[in-house]
This record gives structure tokens, sequence and C-alpha cells, in this order.
């Protein structure tokens, strides 16, 4: 009986399994990655300089103001954040023409394929002023936020189909950044003494 | 004369039992600076959600500014009403001059310009207190900010 020894327990696969657990840790830690909206705040005005009139034609501007009940405002109506896309869309491409709604300036677009009108785009002069009160919530705020970058986004989508037949997502680098160009993502974010005014 | 079997030595076999000793001590170590890294939450943060999130580029070279009320076993000390919370301590929005400098000078000069503050915030919080950190980094020029959000599908 004593002479059958039991087999030590072969331990070099435990190696393999902490390494498993370590590439895990690895992994899990890299790809938990933030994901956010980028935003560029402007830049803070000189004190000393006197408050130049700011040369934006009044049809260029879209004031989305949203109260401290998260009401929304677009332009002149109040409406829903589900039809602010759509508003925003119509307001940057300005489909018929219509005198109230910003121009759109052809220029020539470095980079964008001579076979697109000739290299000509029409880029809206159109500029999303964004407004909140201080008692906005943050939710709120973010909805909003999230509504104008779709809208752009989407463009942006429809842009990249037509002239490049592809997603804004699968377009390499320079032909995004044309596009981009194309289609600018103009939100300004109101100096906050606007707010306390109301 | 064949090297290998003049001896009756044989070459002991190297232990490899050690080797899983080594991997667990770094799988130690990556556990607990994972840990680390998350910084001890002092306010509660729960982001809102978007649809339109772009990921974050550089994480090394952002810097987090959380504003939400304090946690639970924090409130009795700092009450609910949402605080900013830097590195591991509440501040004020004067503040984050200092800290944002601080931010600079531990990054490279050539990395600078891309530094992003992200900015994470509760849901629930008012406008009023995320406006004034946003003219406070207007003042010291980090203007590259990101609202921090959760991503959905729709």
């Amino acid at each position: 009986m004593a002479k059958k020894k039991t087999p030590a327990i072969n331990s070099s696969s435990t190696a393999d399994i902490a390494f498993l657990l370590l590439c895990y840790f690895l992994m899990t830690t890299t790809m938990g990655s933030q994901t956010g909206l980028q935003r560029r705040l402007p830049p803070m005005p000189d004190p000393n300089q006197k408050v130049q009139d700011q040369k934006v034609n009044r049809r260029n501007i879209i004031v989305v103001k949203i109260n401290s009940a998260d009401r929304l405002l677009a332009g002149s109506k109040p409406m829903d954040v589900s039809e602010l896309k759509d508003e925003i869309k119509i307001f940057l491409t300005n489909p018929a023409n219509d005198p109230n709604l910003p121009e759109r300036e052809d220029k020539v677009v470095e980079g964008l394929p001579t076979s697109y009108r000739g290299g000509h785009y029409a880029i809206s002069k159109g500029v999303i002023s964004l407004q909140n009160d201080r008692g906005t919530s943050y939710a709120a705020y973010i909805a909003v936020q999230n509504e104008l970058v779709k809208a752009i986004n989407e463009l942006r989508d429809d842009a990249s189909m037509t002239i490049y037949g592809k997603k804004f997502l699968n377009l390499s680098e320079d032909e995004q950044d044309v596009i981009k160009e194309c289609i600018p993502q103009n939100i300004s974010e109101a100096e906050p003494k606007d707010v306390a005014k109301k | 004369m064949a090297f290998g079997r003049s001896g009756k030595k044989e070459m002991p076999g190297i232990t490899s039992s050690s080797l899983s000793d080594i991997v667990f001590m770094l799988l130690f170590f990556f556990m607990v600076t994972t840990q680390m890294r998350e910084t001890e939450n002092k306010v509660q943060v729960k982001v809102p959600e978007a649809s339109e999130v772009v990921k974050l580029e550089r994480k090394d070279l952002s810097s987090y500014i959380n504003i939400g009320p304090p946690i639970i076993s924090l409130q009795a000390q700092y009450g609910n009403e949402p605080r900013i919370q830097l590195n591991d301590s509440f501040k004020s929005t004067s503040d984050i001059r200092d800290f944002i400098a601080a931010e600079r000078e531990s990054k490279s000069e050539a990395d600078r310009s891309f530094m992003t503050t992200v900015i994470k915030c509760d849901e629930n919080v008012r406008m009023g207190i995320v406006t004034d950190v946003k003219q406070e980094l207007r003042r010291c020029s980090a203007l590259k900010i990101m609202y921090q959000a959760r991503k959905t599908n729709n």
C-alpha cells in the first residue's frame, strides 16, 4: 500500500491561468475608456478690449435656450428635445432657400473631389447658440448637446454618402477633414452674463 | 565522446513553479494600481446618457473634474449640495486654476496643447456650478473639454 506514491500535482498550468487573469485585467483597464461629448470653449475675451459687435447676421443664428424647468426654445418656438434635431438640420441645410435661414456660401474646399460640383461645397454659415439657465439640469443640457451633435453627424453622413458613397465613419482621416470643413460644427456656448439677465 | 551521455547526472529541470508566483505578483500589482487610479470618489456621479459620444483619445493627458453631491457617508459632514472634487478632495471653483496649472506642469511641453479636461458631472446637477467651472476653465485657457457621458444606442 505504501509503495504507491501520489503523483505531485502539475503546477505548470497555474502560470498560464495567472497569465490569463493578468491579460484580462490589462485589457479591461485600457478598454474601459471614457466616452463623452467633446467641446471647445471659446477663449476668454480680453477685459481691456471693448466688446465688439459680433458680425453675425441675424439669419445665421439659431438660439437654443433651455430654461430652469428644462424647457427648450429653438429659434422662436418652444419644442421637445426630439424635434430639435430636424429643426437644426433644416436650419443648417436651408433646403428651400428661405431668406430667414442661414445663407450658404459656395466655396472651394481643398481636397474635395472635383467630380462633385467641381470641388465646390455650399458651406452653411449657420451658428447654433446654446444658452442655458443656472437652474437647467445637466442631464437636459447634455441631451440638447447630444441632439445638436447628432444633427451635425447626420448631415456629415449624408454629405459623405453623396460625395464619397461611404458613411462618415468609414472615410479616411483626410476625407473626414474635408467633410468637417464642409459641415462645420459651429456651436457657441453663450456667455453666462446673457444667462443671468433672464 | 558524447557529452550528453557521459555523466550519469541529469540536468535538473528548471522548476517553473515559481513562475506562477511571479505572475501572480504582477497580477496583484495591476489589480491594486488599477483600483488606485480611479481615485476615491467623494461625490456621487451618475453621468448622463448620450448617443453621439466619442472616445477620449489621450487618457494620460486628461484631467478630471468631478461634480456631484457628496457620497452618503460624507453627507453628514458636507451636506448634499453638489460639490466639486479635484484629485482627492473637495475644492471650490477658485482652486481650479491651481489644479489646471499643476496638471499642465506634470505633462510634457509637447503634449500640453492636447490636454483635455473631462467634466464628470452628475445628471441631476444644476448648470450653475458647471457654468462656473467652464468660466474658470476659460480663464485658465484650458479650452478643450469633454462632457463625460455614457453611450446609448438610440
